[in-house]
């Protein structure tokens, strides 16, 4: 309960906000972090929670799931995915507008909140659409979601060529102070494709889309950016060079963030062989160099922020040829224990992972979230970090399958997920 | 373990060439070659799958392609079954996997496809009963192996070392099956060199690592080359986007007189038809002398009954069985 007090004692507590890492206690009352730090604190608590050889982290936050309602409810639902996200520790969920209706009127957004209510355990934060239907041919009218209560505004992966548009979209974005969140990608460049152009597309003979796609689109963005004054999030980055020109932007003083998907810092198009369909996804997989780009650019921090790019989907969706198939990966069960495997393989220190998890992609949203400072709001996650488990249809709580880890053994597993001091999970 | 060669060694389908053995491949072209003879008997019919059912299931119109398949399954005494299927059958609410299910209920024992999906072979083959075996008949810009097996057989009878072969591939090698087939035909078969022609809109990045080297200039490419491989170059890809014209292809690419007059005397030129005639090769080229073009239609039949008969007629047997089996049939 929210009036309730708890105490956790022992835990690992990591707080990347606060440069915090170490054994320690952490107090709530009435839903807010009271105290995170060495000492045990004063005062007598309702419960307290012994979590020797525990991490205690802030509520992770996604900064790109699909939940797949409205409109796609054969998918997953919002109760069944905000599931999969409360038992993955994600305590605050960025929802692209791409569901159906897309995300461009107040009216979409109403319905959203009601039923995210009735839920009640989770802050789902949507980007409102940036054009009118996400079809990229009218602005979709960003003060009214803007005050509706959406986070930002993006395209998705809907493609936007048009440059004057463009031009335009960032302008009145700007206006509003609306950050723009932009998967880059060129839809003429990108054409059909469904797989990183190289060799291993050539060799399947996948429609294949070049690095070009994203970074002559990132190009064009960042040129705009440079005009309008716009705050730019580019999402899902894929690539080397897209690395290269983020890091050469956020060099030049311009107000620019990215995240990269999980699964981009594990597969790569390698992992196509055998056409399977659970790595189409789109950015696509790309090379082995590709991906030790992105894992650097996340553990120097110029990538703030990891998603889960979370896209579940029916069996059918992937039961096709691999151009036939949908692309996306489940991803939500998955992201805190693949980060964790980030640390095993030596890429990323643990308060670093943890930072690119919860208070870097909170700096990007420019929230106050995503860490244990008193009076914070109690969002935070406990885990065993050393428990194994495995990836399968029995494990995975999100009504989405499709994940290439099926059958992989991951380390870390949430014993419970607290938000707004109730705990909402518990293994 | 391979999904197209079974512990044994022996073929459980045929998706791709690439990833065979060359001892697999030659007993393929030995085969084939027992049963070339079955065309040019009295009763050209031979009793290997008697009994047995193929279905070619076209997702692609292919009268051309889909004849061969079905004279070579009848040379078998197989009974065959021609299904052209929408590539869209989803749009009548059923999913590939629907409409294999529909057909294996029907105890076919082999399907040959075409679908324009690159991959649509292996996900035949994944899904397939037990027993059941998918023949590829072209997926998307993937694999077209029985074209690949005809062209090395084709070869193989006028040049059978391939170690000494400089063979050339040109044309529209980025939407090609069969480029991509033939590429790892001929490295599985020990072919010196392989290029591949073309203006770089037609030539995918990355074609080195399956160990063709590029060539964007005819001239250049054709110097002493044993063997010139043209592509059908697909009217859509003419203007726009890929060329500027399908003149300008010819006047860049296109195999004149000319040109063919600057190779090698004894260098063998082979399209897999049907041909653009002004466009990849002049008509009379096509037909000269020097095209093995009639050829390669006529080894199809023996090819694709090679396979068809590994696959299901004689599981087990080897390439001096199935020529015995023929050879009895014939007396």
């Amino acid at each position: 309960m929210n009036g309730s007090s708890l105490l956790i004692c022992g835990a690992r507590i990591i707080d990347p906000a606060n440069g915090f890492d170490g054994e320690g206690f952490v107090s709530v009352r009435e839903g807010r972090i009271e105290s995170c730090g060495r000492l045990r604190p004063g005062g007598d608590f309702d419960q307290t929670l012994g979590a020797e050889g525990r991490w205690l982290m802030p509520g992770l936050i996604d900064l790109a799931g699909r939940l797949r309602e409205p409109g796609q409810s054969g998918k997953g639902t919002l109760r069944s995915e905000s599931r999969a996200a409360l038992a993955g520790g994600i305590t605050t969920l960025v929802l692209p507008p791409d569901t159906r209706p897309a995300i461009d009127s107040p009216a979409v957004l109403d319905w959203l909140r009601s039923r995210v209510a009735e839920l009640g355990d989770f802050e789902l934060l949507p980007l409102g659409a940036l054009t009118r239907g996400l079809e990229g041919r009218v602005l979709a009218e960003m003060a009214a979601l803007s005050a509706a209560g959406c986070v930002g505004v993006s395209q998705a992966t809907a493609p936007l060529d048009d440059s004057l548009l463009m031009r335009r979209a960032l302008e009145y974005a700007a206006t509003l102070d609306l950050s723009v969140h932009i998967v880059p990608m060129s839809g003429a460049l990108a054409g059909n494709g469904c797989a990183h152009e190289g060799a291993v597309a050539t060799r399947l003979g996948l429609p294949a889309i070049p690095v070009a796609a994203e970074t002559t689109a990132m190009a064009q963005w960042l040129a705009l950016a440079e005009t309008t004054g716009a705050r730019l999030h580019f999402g899902r980055l894929s690539s080397a060079r897209a690395a290269t020109m983020l890091i050469q932007a956020q060099s030049a003083g311009l107000p620019v963030t990215a995240d990269v998907a999980m699964h981009a810092l594990w597969l790569s198009d390698a992992d196509l062989e055998g056409f399977d369909p659970h790595c189409h996804v789109i950015p696509p997989l790309r090379e082995a160099d590709d991906r030790e780009a992105l894992r650097h650019a996340v553990a120097s921090g110029a990538i703030g922020a990891i998603c889960s790019d979370h896209q579940p989907h029916e069996g059918d969706a992937k039961t096709n040829p691999f151009p036939l198939t949908e692309p996306g990966i489940s991803g939500l069960d998955t992201l805190l224990s693949l980060g964790l495997g980030l640390i095993d393989q030596g890429v990323i220190e643990p308060i670093d992972l943890v930072a690119r998890l919860t208070s870097g992609p909170a700096r990007i949203l420019r929230r106050a979230s995503g860490s244990l400072t008193p009076g914070a709001r109690a969002d935070f996650v406990l885990l065993d970090p050393q428990a194994r488990w495995d990836v399968g249809p029995q494990t995975l709580l999100s009504r989405g399958r499709n994940t290439p880890f099926l059958g992989r053994s991951l380390r870390g597993r949430v014993l419970g997920t607290w938000f707004s001091g109730r705990r909402v999970f518990e293994r | 373990m391979s999904l197209q060669v079974d512990e044994h060694g022996r073929l459980r389908h045929l998706l791709t060439i690439e990833g065979l053995p060359q001892a697999l491949l030659s007993e393929i072209l030995d085969t084939a070659e027992s049963l070339s003879s079955v065309g040019e008997s009295t009763i050209k019919k031979v009793p290997l799958l008697r009994g047995r059912t193929v279905m070619n299931l076209f997702f692609e119109a292919s009268t051309r392609t889909r004849t061969t398949f079905e004279l070579a399954a009848k040379r078998l005494s197989a009974d065959v079954l021609n299904i052209q299927a929408s590539s869209s059958s989803t749009t009548k609410g059923e999913t590939l996997l629907d409409t294999l299910a529909t057909l294996q209920a029907m105890q076919v024992d082999m399907f040959v496809v075409r679908h324009d999906a690159s991959g649509a072979a292996h996900f035949f083959a994944q899904h397939a009963t037990p027993g059941v075996a998918i023949l590829n008949a072209g997926d998307g810009r993937h694999a077209h192996p029985t074209q690949a097996l005809l062209d090395m057989f084709t070869i193989r009878r006028h040049r059978p070392d391939f170690g000494q072969l400089k063979v050339a591939i040109i044309g529209d090698i980025l939407h090609s099956r069969v480029a991509r087939s033939d590429i790892h035909a001929l490295r599985i078969l020990g072919a010196r060199e392989i290029r591949v022609i073309g203006p770089r809109t037609l030539i995918p990045t990355g074609i080195e690592a399956m160990g063709a080297a590029p060539y964007h200039d005819l001239d250049a490419g054709l110097d002493d080359v044993d063997v010139v491989m043209l592509l059908r170059l697909q009217r859509e890809r003419m203007s726009g986007y890929f060329l500027a014209s399908p003149g300008e292809f010819h006047r860049l690419y296109g195999l004149t007189q000319a040109r063919l007059d600057r190779l090698k005397p004894e260098a063998l030129v082979m399209h897999p038809g049907p041909i653009n005639r002004g466009v990849e090769i002049e008509g009379d080229v096509a037909y000269g002398p020097r095209s093995l073009i009639l050829q390669q239609v006529e080894h199809g039949i023996a090819v694709r009954m090679a396979v068809m008969a590994m696959i299901l007629g004689a599981r087990g047997s080897t390439a001096a069985g199935l020529r015995d089996s023929a050879q009895g049939a014939d007396a």
